[in-house]
C-alpha cells in the first residue's frame, strides 16, 4: 500500500451513521458541499457520481470499499475539461466512533509524481471537511470564503 | 480550540508544522535526522513530546504503515478558526490583499 499523500482528521459531534449518511447522499451532500450533488450510496463495483449545483456531472468514478458506516474508498479522477489528464487517484474515508463525536479521516493518495491535482486537492478537503462539520452539528454549511479561481479549483478537486 | 492556540505557541512545534508542510507523512525518525541535518538542536525525546502536542491538537494526524507511524500535518482546525473569524466577504479580499502583497514583496527581491 502506498504512503498517503494527505491525510486530514475532524471530529464531529455526530454519530457515525449521521456522517455516513452525509458522505453518501446527494441530498445532503448538497447542503455543505458547496452546492454539489455527491452520490457515494453503492456498493463497490458501483459508481460515485458528483453533479455541479449547475447540473455538470463533475465526478464518475468507481467505488472500491463500502463498510457503512466505518470505511468509504472510491476512486478520483473529475472530469472538467480544463484539469490536467491524470490517472485516477484514490479517496478513502474513516469513520471510528470517539466519545460521543466521529472521528473521520480522510486520506487521498496514489498519485502520479509530480501531480497538480495534488496541489488542487490541499485547498479543497479542509474547506469540504470544516462545511460538513459545520452542517452536521449545527445544521448549516458553510459558504466558500474563497475567491472565484480558488472556488473552482477546490470545488474541481473536492467534489 | 484553545488546545490549537496552546499547540501553536510554541516555536519547534511551529518548526515542526512547517517541516511537514515542506515533506508530508514523515516518520519521527526522519523528522529527527532533518532537524539535525539543518542545525537545529532538538532530542528525540523532545521531537516526540511537541509531537504528542500537535497531534493532541488535531493538528498533525498520524497513519500507521507497518511498524513506521506517518505524521501528517492537518490543515482542519486551522481551517476553521479561518472560517471562524473570517467572513464570507472577507475571505476574497483578504486573498487579493496577500496576493499583492506577495507581488510587491517579489519586485523588491
Amino acid at each position: 500500500m502506498s504512503k498517503p499523500t494527505f491525510v486530514y482528521v475532524t471530529y464531529i459531534a455526530a454519530s457515525p451513521d449521521k456522517v455516513w449518511q452525509a458522505l453518501t447522499r446527494a441530498d445532503l451532500s448538497e447542503q455543505y458541499w458547496f452546492g454539489y450533488r455527491v452520490d457515494a450510496s453503492g456498493k463497490p463495483g458501483d459508481r460515485m457520481t458528483a453533479f455541479s449545483p449547475a447540473g455538470v456531472k463533475a465526478h464518475d468514478d468507481p467505488i472500491i470499499e463500502s463498510d457503512p458506516p466505518r470505511r468509504l474508498v472510491y476512486g478520483w479522477k473529475p472530469l472538467y475539461k480544463d484539469l490536467p489528464d491524470e490517472r485516477m487517484s484514490r479517496v478513502t474515508f474513516e469513520l471510528e466512533p470517539f466519545k460521543d463525536q466521529t472521528r473521520l479521516t480522510v486520506m487521498h493518495d496514489d498519485f502520479d509524481e509530480g501531480s497538480i491535482m495534488f496541489r488542487m486537492i490541499s485547498k479543497g478537503w479542509p474547506a469540504v471537511l470544516s462545511s460538513l462539520k459545520s452542517f452536521l452539528e449545527t445544521g448549516q454549511g458553510l459558504a466558500p470564503s474563497w475567491d472565484d479561481e480558488a472556488q473552482k479549483r477546490a470545488a474541481a478537486a473536492g467534489a | 480550540m484553545d488546545v490549537v492556540f496552546k499547540a501553536l505557541a510554541d516555536s519547534s512545534r511551529r518548526e515542526l508544522l512547517d517541516r511537514l508542510r515542506a515533506e508530508n507523512g514523515q516518520t519521527l525518525g526522519e523528522l529527527c535526522e532533518r532537524l539535525a541535518k539543518s542545525g537545529i538542536g532538538m532530542s528525540r525525546q523532545a521531537v516526540s513530546k511537541h509531537l504528542a502536542i500537535l497531534e493532541e491538537a488535531n493538528l498533525v494526524a498520524t497513519v500507521k504503515r507497518g511498524r513506521e507511524k506517518l505524521h501528517y500535518l492537518n490543515p482542519v482546525p486551522i481551517h476553521e478558526i479561518a472560517e471562524r473569524w473570517i467572513g464570507k466577504f472577507e475571505g476574497a479580499r483578504l486573498q487579493a490583499l496577500s496576493a499583492l502583497k506577495k507581488n510587491l514583496e517579489k519586485r523588491h527581491e
